[in-house]
């Protein structure tokens, strides 16, 4: 399937959400909450001096263990001292030493992680090593140790952790830019001759800077507590006054005044949750804007048709469609779109003798049809999103049906509703699919469960990320076999081994005991019909089956997918977007259009007289036996010699 | 004839294999060919056959480690990236993603300005010029404030190919840039790179796996298979009565859009298979 075609509703989420995290965070009462009381703890250590109503190294004998009242709002300590003035500075060099921490560990990890991403060789051998051995340090031995050579000093024990916490960011920038490193835009930009330093700080940065302030507020609560952990074991230089050391002075007189613990305790502890709280909401809201990116694809495919029509409606006039225009082409449903006048299907007529498939033998009974069958998503604001409308088609034992048409002309949408196999929030909302005379628009999950495999196979366009990485190739057909058709496992695996060879796979054997990344993309997609017809289906619904290989194996897979249809005189749902597989494979074809039928017809029949506007329009891009360019026209290049 | 705007000769492309003294991987094993002026050579071959790597060669994207890579009588296949960046107003690209192609997050303006900051054009100029290219490939001037997202996949290749044009290169290796695309627009972006070429007189590098594409818009083809050229030639000759043995065989393997005529093509590519796997066990 081609790509699927931009999703506008993320893109005017994404605008609204560069406008600010700020204000997100704003609107999130959690973050809110924890934005506020980091807000006030900055300003009472900012303005310590002027909020403390005494000096926190002043002792006073008369005060020791005082209890709160008029002189000390909060007590006074084992020593005298202004408990509140104490908090307030303490706050102060609690927060300015994370900080130290956190920068120092800020600038060394993004620093050394873009250098490594984005330029690797030996310096990302070099510092990848160094991030391990500096993670696999203990911390707080290193902190000792430092202690003892260099003496008790604050400042210092908190710039050597900030080293010690740098691959937290080292690894992270690391991570993400390598993943930016090989975009097509970078290699874009490379090409058009900017300059790496502008380059990082134009593509990659960019990428980098979200996980960075999560990250960020994740560390400075580390360093909090860690610092605040030093103080306490009496490391710290006990002259500073610091949420560590009130600790420590408290824990002292635990028996006599418990109440000294509380204050220190309680702002260590809300700060690190607020910090923590913080990095939370801020990675929801930085990620739930990310999130329809990441999803893109599902997404689209579950809105595939009406959005990529809109985008087809501007792609043809290549005309400038309003924003406003195309948010209405999205909410209409396909069929009540103003100024569409839906033309009666074109309906091809059967030779006499009911049609013959392409080996001679004439067609078998009705298995599948599909009356007036529409697919639609249900949206959050309660409306439905129409994606296939009035689609009827029939398939007969042994005749193969080509669902063709571009991206979002709903034939993937078509196929899978027969499956029931429709992206969350799909489903059939109109019209009927009979499969051997039951009703599957309406048939429960455990009656289609029945039928899956057994009797509806299904073979997808991407052969490698449908076989699970972590299996052997072998054991993911044996599976669905022995629960199917409740073989033994000898058995199972004896059948498995046949089709293998069936399919056309040199050395079965080896293939059976493969993972699946040990085999290449023709092998595996043979491997997913070796599944598919492992238990003798009826009907075979292949969507793309061949798009995702190189011509000669699409080739091959196609023999093999004609001689096995033939074999098991099996029904076939094909959806391509090539007219040439149709051509090679099918019996009938439907070409679809924005979520509807347009003509349908035996092959031959449509292809030696398309009726159709948009059937051909369609051939007549086929680029195939067209005309050569021809040689390069000499006064063109004479011409070209003069500029 | 005009003399050669690019000479690949015996081009070798390895990339190291992880592991200690392991033989390198060798994406191309000596390639050689050419481009003049205002023309189009395609490079057709299947997944893993190198033709990317040598497009990318051209880009200095990919680690040559013999032969070398003449652009009008120069060799480009070394140079440290202050003097690639100098080229970049001679060779541009065109990629085949047009989703990632693009960085999302800014829009077409901030795209198509890119390059021409490079060149230190002033801001104001910057913007006429990014008007005047989006005209020259089709899109409407609103189309400067949006970002990428809000484009369709025909309307994306088309901004990559006004960035192309941006610095008005000479040559512009384009690696797939139709396959991604629906049927009806692979044919609109098509007819816009021969317009913009009959206009403009840049040469193309055209790298692509399907024949047909290739057939349509190239003077003269080459083939790649494993890491070499295994024909070279004119157009019509290469992509409708191949020599070579496996050009043979990918020309019988593409299905053509007419039953009747695949219903041969079938059988003729089954003969030569025959043929060929005879020929094969003789030697």
């Amino acid at each position: 399937m081609p790509l699927p075609d931009p999703q506008l509703t993320p893109a005017l989420e994404e605008r609204a959400a560069r406008v600010s995290l700020f204000r997100k965070l704003l609107k999130n009462p959690v973050g809110l909450i924890a934005l506020i009381f980091l807000g006030l703890l900055v300003l009472s250590a900012i303005f310590a001096p002027l909020l403390a109503p005494a000096d926190p190294n002043t002792a006073s004998l008369q005060d020791v263990l005082a209890s709160p009242g008029a002189a000390h709002p909060l007590g006074a300590d084992s020593a005298g001292r202004d408990v509140l003035s104490r908090l307030l500075f303490a706050t102060r060099f609690s927060l300015a030493g994370a900080l130290l921490a956190l920068v120092v560990a800020a600038v060394i990890g993004v620093i050394a992680g873009l250098i490594a991403g984005y330029f690797g060789k030996w310096f990302d051998s070099v510092s990848s090593w160094l991030a391990g051995l500096l993670m696999a340090l203990p911390g707080i031995v290193v902190l000792l140790a430092a202690r003892a050579v260099l003496g008790p000093s604050m400042w210092l024990s908190m710039a050597i952790f900030g080293v010690l916490l740098s691959p937290a960011f080292f690894r992270l920038v690391y991570a993400s830019v390598s993943a930016v490193r090989n975009e097509l835009y970078v290699d874009a930009a490379r090409v058009a001759g900017l300059s790496d330093a502008r380059i990082i700080s134009r593509h990659i940065l960019t990428v980098v800077r979200a996980p960075v302030i999560i990250q960020a507020a994740m560390i400075a609560g580390i360093a909090i507590a860690i610092q605040a952990g030093l103080d306490f074991l009496g490391l710290g230089d006990m002259s500073v006054p610091s949420w560590g050391s009130m600790l420590n002075d408290a824990f002292a007189k635990i028996y006599t005044n418990p109440d000294l613990m509380i204050w220190p305790a309680s702002a260590i502890a809300l700060t690190c949750i607020a910090l923590t709280l913080l990095a939370n909401v801020m990675r929801d809201e930085l990620e739930r804007t990310a999130g329809p990116v990441k999803r893109r694809k599902n997404r689209n495919r579950a809105a595939e048709a009406p959005v990529v029509k809109a985008a087809h409606l501007s792609t043809v006039g290549m005309a400038t469609i309003s924003e406003e225009e195309r948010r209405l082409a999205l909410e209409q449903p396909a069929a009540s779109e103003p100024g569409e006048i839906v033309h009666p299907v074109v309906v091809h007529p059967d030779p006499e003798d009911g049609g013959r498939s392409s080996t001679g033998n004439p067609f078998g009974e009705e298995l599948l049809s599909v009356r007036n069958l529409a697919v639609g998503y249900d949206q959050p604001d309660g409306s439905i999103k129409v994606v296939v409308n009035d689609v009827s088609l029939r398939v007969r034992r042994g005749e193969v049906h080509g669902l063709i048409g571009e991206s979002g002309s709903g034939k993937t949408q078509t196929a899978w509703s027969v499956l029931r196999l429709l992206p969350d929030g799909g489903r059939v909302i109109d019209g009927s699919i009979s499969f051997e005379g039951k009703d599957l628009a309406h048939a429960t999950e455990k009656e289609m469960t029945k039928l899956r495999g057994a009797k509806i196979a299904y073979i997808p366009q991407e052969p490698m990320s449908n076989l699970d990485a972590s299996f052997t190739i072998g054991s993911q057909l044996v599976e669905p076999m022995r629960v199917v058709l409740g073989l033994s496992k000898a058995e199972a695996t004896k059948r498995a081994l046949g089709l293998l060879e069936r399919v056309g796979i040199p050395n079965p054997q080896r293939t059976f005991d493969a993972y699946p990344h040990e085999v290449s993309g023709g092998m595996a997609q043979r491997v997913l019909i070796a599944g598919a017809i492992s238990c003798d289906p009826d009907l075979l619904i292949a969507d793309e089956p061949t798009t995702a290989l190189d011509v000669t194996v699409q080739a091959e897979v196609l023999s093999l997918l004609r001689e096995l249809q033939a074999e098991l005189n099996m029904g076939v749902i094909l959806v391509t977007h090539n007219f040439g597989v149709v051509a090679d494979l099918c019996d009938r074809v439907s070409v679809m259009r924005a979520g509807r039928i347009v003509e349908t017809g035996p092959v031959r029949s449509i292809f030696a007289a398309p009726e159709h506007e948009y059937t051909k329009a369609l051939f007549a891009a086929i680029l195939e036996e067209g005309e050569a360019r021809g040689e390069l026209v000499v006064a063109q290049t004479e011409k070209e010699g003069l500029r | 004839m005009s003399e050669l705007l690019l000479d690949v000769k015996d081009v070798v492309v390895e990339y190291p294999i992880k592991g200690f003294r392991k033989a390198p991987f060798k994406a191309l094993k000596g390639v050689s060919l050419d481009i003049r002026p205002g023309e189009t050579v395609g490079l057709v071959g299947e997944s893993g056959s190198g033709k990317t790597t040598l497009g990318r060669a051209v880009l200095g994207l990919a680690p040559v480690t013999g032969g070398s890579i003449l652009y009008k009588g120069a060799d480009i296949a070394h140079l440290d990236r202050r003097a690639r960046r100098a080229l970049s107003s001679e060779i541009q690209v065109v990629f085949q993603d047009p989703y990632t192609s693009l960085n999302p997050s800014l829009t077409i303006e901030q795209i198509l300005v890119e390059p021409l900051t490079v060149k230190n054009i002033a801001a104001k100029e910057a913007s006429r010029r990014v008007l005047s290219l989006l005209d020259q490939v089709g899109l409407p001037q609103s189309a400067a404030d949006r970002l990428p997202r809000e484009f369709s996949g025909g309307q994306r290749q088309r901004i990559a190919i006004a960035r192309a044009l941006a610095l008005e290169p000479r040559l512009i290796v384009c690696d797939e840039p139709v396959s991604a695309l629906d049927l009806s627009t692979q044919a609109r972006v098509m007819d816009l790179f021969k317009e913009i070429q009959e206009r403009t007189g840049v040469a193309y590098l055209f790298v692509s796996h399907d024949l047909a594409v290739v057939r349509n818009l190239s003077h003269r083809v080459a083939v790649m298979y494993h890491g070499e050229i295994v024909e070279w030639g004119d157009g019509d000759q290469v992509t409708a009565r191949p020599e070579h043995p496996y050009t043979q065989r990918l020309f019988l393997a593409a299905p053509v859009p007419d039953p009747v005529r695949q219903e041969q093509r079938r059988a003729d590519r089954e003969r030569l298979l025959a043929e060929q796997g005879q020929q094969a066990g003789v030697l």
